[in-house]
């Protein structure tokens, strides 16, 4: 069976689904911005796999870079804010970090 | 089997094995080195879908820069000599059911549902496209991206510095 669609869609679902399970098991809150990262990987597989096998243009190429460009900000912005709860709180379980303020 | 199918499934293999790394690992640091296991399959996986510009990209922008920002972060947060399991994960099981049910549906419905082909599959040099595109139909959304950006910048440097007390 040659590879499909169908191939790249499932790669695409299995990393967005191990994605998840970090987010929602995971207590350490690089950890939970790891499985965020897994989720846009593979929403972004989907992207470019639709652009290439049923639309044929460029859009979906175009619609993954804007995500990788967005990931990159959400991620120095979220290790930013991980930072500053190191700071104050010295730990940065989520469970520990109920307070917005000291 | 062809060369291709190998190398495609040894690429998804190679991927699919280290986000379950990232996913399972009780030690953090080992979760962010399986990381660039992740990006790089990935980029592979852009190769073989003929994207070579956004391969390029992710090799540039997430081996290159989120990878190091995640490591970095990982080092300076963490006491590298403590041996104590660092990357602590509760709810295990029911997490595990749910995104098995999850995975299960996702993959039965993409079986399931007749997808629209292209008249023709391409494989040619994307990069004048994509910047011509840019530049005509997503010229705004170009220009908005630049703003989040510099945005993001200077609320990076501003949350992560320092309070300087008087």
């Amino acid at each position: 069976m040659a590879i499909g669609l169908t191939h790249y869609l499932v790669l695409g679902a299995i990393l967005f689904s191990l994605g998840l399970y970090s987010v929602l098991t995971r207590r350490n809150a690089i950890a939970i911005l790891m499985g965020v990262e897994l989720i846009l990987n593979g929403a972004n597989i989907n992207y470019v796999a639709f652009s290439h096998f049923s639309t044929g243009g460029l859009d979906g190429q175009i619609y993954a870079i804007f995500v990788i460009m967005l990931a990159a900000a959400e991620a120095a912005i979220g290790l930013a804010i991980v930072l500053a709860i190191f700071q104050i709180f010295h730990t940065i379980d989520v469970g520990a970090v109920e307070t917005l303020k000291e | 089997m062809e060369l291709a199918t190998v190398v495609f499934y040894l690429i998804a293999a190679v991927t699919v094995g280290s986000a379950a790394m990232v996913a399972f690992s009780r030690n953090i640091i080992y979760s962010a080195f399986s990381l660039l296991g992740t990006f790089a399959g990935v980029a592979g996986i852009y190769v073989f879908l003929g994207a070579d510009f956004v391969a390029g990209v992710q090799v540039l922008i997430y081996v290159g820069g989120i990878l190091v920002l995640v490591l970095f972060a990982v080092m300076l947060t963490h006491r590298i000599t403590d041996v104590q399991i660092t990357n602590r994960a509760v709810g295990r099981l029911p997490a595990l059911v749910v995104v098995g049910i999850l995975l299960f549906l996702l993959v039965q419905s993409i079986r399931e549902t007749p997808w629209r082909k292209a008249k023709e599959i391409l494989y040619a040099p994307t990069t004048a496209q994509i910047g011509d595109l840019f530049l005509q139909s997503y010229l705004l959304p170009f220009e908005l991206a630049s703003l989040v950006l510099l945005a993001a910048l200077i609320g990076a440097v501003l949350i992560s510095r320092k309070e300087l007390k008087e």
